[in-house]
């Protein structure tokens, strides 16, 4: 049993040998040893998963490695500039804090860049909306819809 | 240097690691060989194994090792043990029934260890686990609290008879009785403290390695406490050499309590290491957390206040009892005892007060300490007393609060703790103007306009952080110290790495300690570095929980700066030809005063570890020193809350309109991170009374609230934003005059919350929580009544 799949991921084309059961976060963070992706939950709650395919926020706990195939595939390791300047979404997240312990932060960040581009001039209740598919446990969320609403208008102003 | 750190709004150093992707919690480490394991769990609340089958499991492909109770047993492979002794009122100890980390004989909740699978991969450790065959005697089970104790109820353990843990109690039972014949006033409230589940976004996990080469065990671990961890498992479970352990806590998403305990999957990873020679990875499913971390609340009380006819606080009488669920958990027995009913005098002179607790055992997982853990529940007895006192009495609900301040300090209370210093009506006035309470009135009857029903609750609270001294906790049960180590390590450059025995998770320890270290040497904070969470590094410590990292922690690291600071003025009075005496420091200038001759800290620093011009006939060379701190007293942060709640009649959905938070925490040493700490405490406090309640289903034991979909904790649009801020009455007795400020969310909320909704629907009490449907049938009744 087994199967190839290749996809892009953060801008580099790879191929990896998985069990057709394989989840993509399993091979995000197993075979590619990329561990900011993280699992909180296992039933798509949490959000902690968050990654982009082909530039859209999903899952990675809820669907198979093989439904990435060809895909183009963006983790929080890749967000940042290649020098380490962090995404506006990153800073903003950083000045407002918007993290506490750290875990669920990945794919609030990978959410709320997703949102931000759909939304470039949220307020404060369509953050909270967008939010329905992340949990954070530390936080309250305050600093979180702060970080995000700041971080929208710095991506919108192109920073 | 330029301005002080200690108070600033100084963004954290451990962000761009968490928000690049780099932190490294305790699954993202991977071991040269690991194996994984997966534990096969009881799906009933109450059986008799007959036998357990391992053949046909053992044949599945990648299995290394299955073990069961039995061979724990047969390896003398202890149980877990409760870290605190309560005894009872007939002075006998606690009923404390074996723990085995996997079961013997018998399971009690549903989770409960039965046996573990240990496999090449996780996918093969899973399919054998599938393969195990338990055959088991189903028995009659009771997870309800108020009945657990009851007679004819199944018994959990023959050694607790009535599934009774102990009955305890505080206070003068005859004077309290006495002063409540005498009252103008009773009010009385039968009170259900919901039981929580914690769920820290990260699971529970433990990989657990040894080496041949030096009979060493390697345990890396999701926990608060890693050296409490290290010593429960090496004094009283696996009877290891302490020196032979080494227990890493990396990044851990998030404790609330629920990793403070020693748990059986720690042990067993631990053990079966040596076993199969092979480090063995457990990471918890989301399923798993919900029945195996331990459980928080869970109390059943009646509360009654006693006042004159002027709402004169005259005395207290409360009788709970507390889950302590199938087993005792490491800290359960101090929980509803010495963390509860100490805290009953809240902000006010109540004279007297009497608390009889029972702690009772029941067909569920262990409950211990969850946020706040003891006060939360004081809290809630306290102030949902008060609030429903003012409105029986028809007195405005803050004014019965003024008539009944703790006005002068050191004050003691009827109930053993003595606050030493605070401002109650600071903080009340605070709370009633930034909530614009003023204002209520208009809002309210806005509300009504558009036919919702608006509430305004207040919840003053007091809570007591930093467990202390050693030797009072000791009298009272404590089976551990309750200090804080810390050490100062300065670099012959003259950057500092410190090594603290707290634990953060979340906290942002690697900040406001760096603050505290930089502020006091006068040296720049990208200069210092935080330690924490491995026992092969930091010296000792007792780990973070009780909101005591700051005030105990930060304390140990305050004094070894002070003996830092202390061996650097006799080496700069060597290198200056001074006197020690004439020697000062400041801001990381070492100065002969009233002279222009001076050395920076980092010279001297190089001069400690350089030493060719060193005073070597009264100093040893190096600049590095430790400190243990064992505090005089708790601390005592307080606050009012103020809450503000539209409700709509029609679907009873409640909507959490404004929400203040005005707190006491004696010194601040990042505000933009108190804050933080108190929006998450708040949002606990919100979900425990508006989202949150484990249900088991009484029949079968079963846990119906198992996943995210069942039990509800707020999402973002749940909560409002807060409004918070701060008054200061610093610590008398730390040197940072600090009080600690990670629980009093959590704590005050829950109260606040209630009295809003019950003044909103006009009803005496709703229980938590106070879900759409909880708060429609709250109405229909009162139509009906």
């Amino acid at each position: 049993m087994g199967v190839k799949v290749s996809m892009t991921v953060n801008g580099k084309k790879l191929s990896s040998d998985v069990e057709e059961r394989t989840l993509l976060v399993t091979l995000i963070r197993e075979h590619l040893r990329l561990t900011g992706t993280h699992v909180g939950c296992d039933t798509a709650q949490c959000g902690a998963c968050t990654v982009h395919m082909n530039g859209n926020a999903v899952k990675s706990c809820s669907m198979l490695a093989m439904q990435a195939e060809g895909a183009d595939i963006l983790t929080i390791e890749g967000v940042a500039a290649p020098d380490g300047t962090l995404h506006p979404m990153q800073a903003a997240f950083k000045e407002n804090h918007g993290l506490q312990c750290g875990f669920c932060t990945p794919g609030m960040v990978m959410n709320a860049i997703d949102f931000a581009k759909r939304h470039p001039v949220a307020g404060e209740q369509e953050v909270r909306e967008g939010l329905e598919g992340n949990l954070c446990r530390c936080t309250g969320y305050h600093n979180i819809v702060k970080s995000i609403v700041a971080g929208s208008k710095a991506m919108a102003a192109g920073k | 240097m330029g301005a002080p750190l200690i108070g600033a709004r100084i963004e954290r150093k451990e962000d761009y690691r968490f928000l690049t992707g780099a932190g490294q919690y305790t699954d993202d480490v991977v071991l040269p060989g690991q194996t994984h394991a997966v534990f096969v769990r009881s799906p009933h609340a109450h059986a008799k194994i007959r036998s357990i089958r391992k053949d046909e499991a053992l044949k599945k492909p990648g299995v290394l090792a299955l073990f069961t109770g039995e061979d724990l047993a047969a390896a003398k492979v202890g149980g877990l043990p409760c870290g605190w002794l309560i005894t009872d009122v007939n002075g006998q100890p606690m009923k404390e029934p074996a723990h085995p980390c996997l079961a013997q004989g018998k399971v009690r909740y549903v989770g409960d260890h039965v046996a573990v699978v240990i496999a090449e991969t996780l996918e093969e450790a899973h399919e054998a686990a599938e393969a195990v065959h338990v055959d088991y005697e189903v028995l009659p089970s009771v997870v309800d609290t108020a009945s657990a104790s009851s007679k004819g109820a199944p018994q959990l353990h023959e050694n607790a008879p009535d599934n009774t843990c102990y009955v305890w109690a505080i206070g003068d039972k005859s004077v309290v009785d006495k002063a409540f014949a005498g009252a103008a006033h009773v009010t009385r409230l039968d009170l259900v403290n919901n039981r929580l589940i914690p769920n820290a976004v990260e699971p529970r996990a433990a990989t657990g390695a040894y080496s041949r080469a030096d009979q060493s065990y390697t345990l890396y671990v999701s926990n608060q406490n890693p050296h409490v961890e290290r010593l429960l498992m090496t004094a009283f479970v696996l009877s290891l050499p302490e020196h032979k352990v080494r227990v890493v806590a990396p990044d851990v998403g998030g404790g609330f309590g629920s990793k403070i305990y020693i748990y059986a999957e720690d042990v067993v990873v631990t053990w079966a290491a040596k076993q199969i020679n092979r480090p063995v990875k457990w990471t918890a499913e989301r399923s798993e957390s919900f029945v195996s971390d331990a459980h928080g609340r869970d109390h059943v009380t009646v509360a009654e206040m006693a006042m004159d006819k002027d709402g004169k606080f005259l005395a207290m009488r409360v009788h709970t009892t507390a889950n302590v669920g199938a087993y005792l958990s490491t800290f359960a027995s101090c929980v509803p005892t010495i963390l509860y009913a100490t805290l009953l005098a809240g902000q006010y002179t109540t004279p007297v007060i009497y608390c009889e607790v029972k702690a009772v055992f029941s067909n569920t997982t262990p409950v211990d300490a969850y946020r706040g853990a003891g006060r939360p529940e004081a809290t809630y007895v306290v102030e949902r007393l008060v609030e429903t006192a003012a409105r029986e009495m028809k007195l405005d609900p803050a004014e019965i609060r003024r008539r009944n301040f703790i006005r002068s300090f050191p004050y003691q209370t009827p109930v053993a703790l003595c606050y030493d210093t605070g401002d109650y009506e600071a903080t009340l006035d605070g709370a009633l103007k930034l909530a614009d309470v003023a204002g209520y009135a208009a809002r309210k009857k806005a509300s009504e306009a558009k036919g919702r029903l608006r509430g305004l609750g207040y919840a003053a609270y007091i809570e007591a952080c930093g467990i202390a001294p050693s030797a009072v906790a000791g009298s009272l049960g404590a089976r551990a110290g309750l200090f804080e180590a810390g050490e100062v390590r300065v670099h012959p450059t003259g950057s500092v790495t410190v090594f603290t025995g707290s634990h953060s998770h979340g906290q942002g320890h690697e900040t406001t300690f760096a603050q505290v270290v930089a502020d006091r040497l006068g040296i720049g904070i990208e200069s210092v570095d935080i330690v924490h969470g491995d026992t092969s590094k930091v010296l000792f410590g007792m780990g973070t929980y009780g909101s005591r990292s700051i005030a105990v922690g930060g304390t140990a690291i305050v004094k070894a700066l002070d003996k830092i600071i202390a061996k650097g003025k006799k080496i700069a009075a060597h290198l200056l030809e001074a006197s020690e005496s004439d020697i000062e420091y400041d801001r990381g200038v070492f100065k002969v005063s009233g002279t222009d001759k001076q050395k920076m800290f980092g010279e001297v620093a190089f001069a400690a570890y350089v030493p060719h011009n060193y005073p070597h006939d009264k100093l040893e060379p190096g600049l590095n020193e430790n400190a243990f701190y064992d505090p005089a007293n708790f601390t005592f942060p307080a606050g009012t809350y103020v809450c503000e709640v539209e409700i709509d009649p029609d679907t009873g959905k409640v909507s959490v309109e404004r929400f203040t938070a005005v707190d006491d925490f004696g010194k601040i040493i990042n505000p933009m991170i108190v804050d933080g700490q108190v929006h998450g405490g708040l949002t606990q406090g919100i979900g425990q009374a508006l989202t949150e309640g484990c249900i088991y289903d009484k029949d079968s034991g079963q846990l119906l609230t198992g996943s995210f979909m069942d039990y509800s904790i707020p999402r973002a649009d749940d909560v409002p934003s807060f409004k918070v801020d701060t008054r200061e009455t610093p610590c008398t007795h730390n040197p940072l005059g600090v009080k600690g400020c990670g629980e009093a969310g959590a704590i005050g909320a829950p109260a606040a919350m209630m009295n809003a909704i019950t003044d909103a629907l006009g009803v005496k009490d709703v229980p938590m929580p106070a879900t759409p449907q909880t708060v429609w049938r709250a109405l229909q009744n009162k139509k009906a009544a």
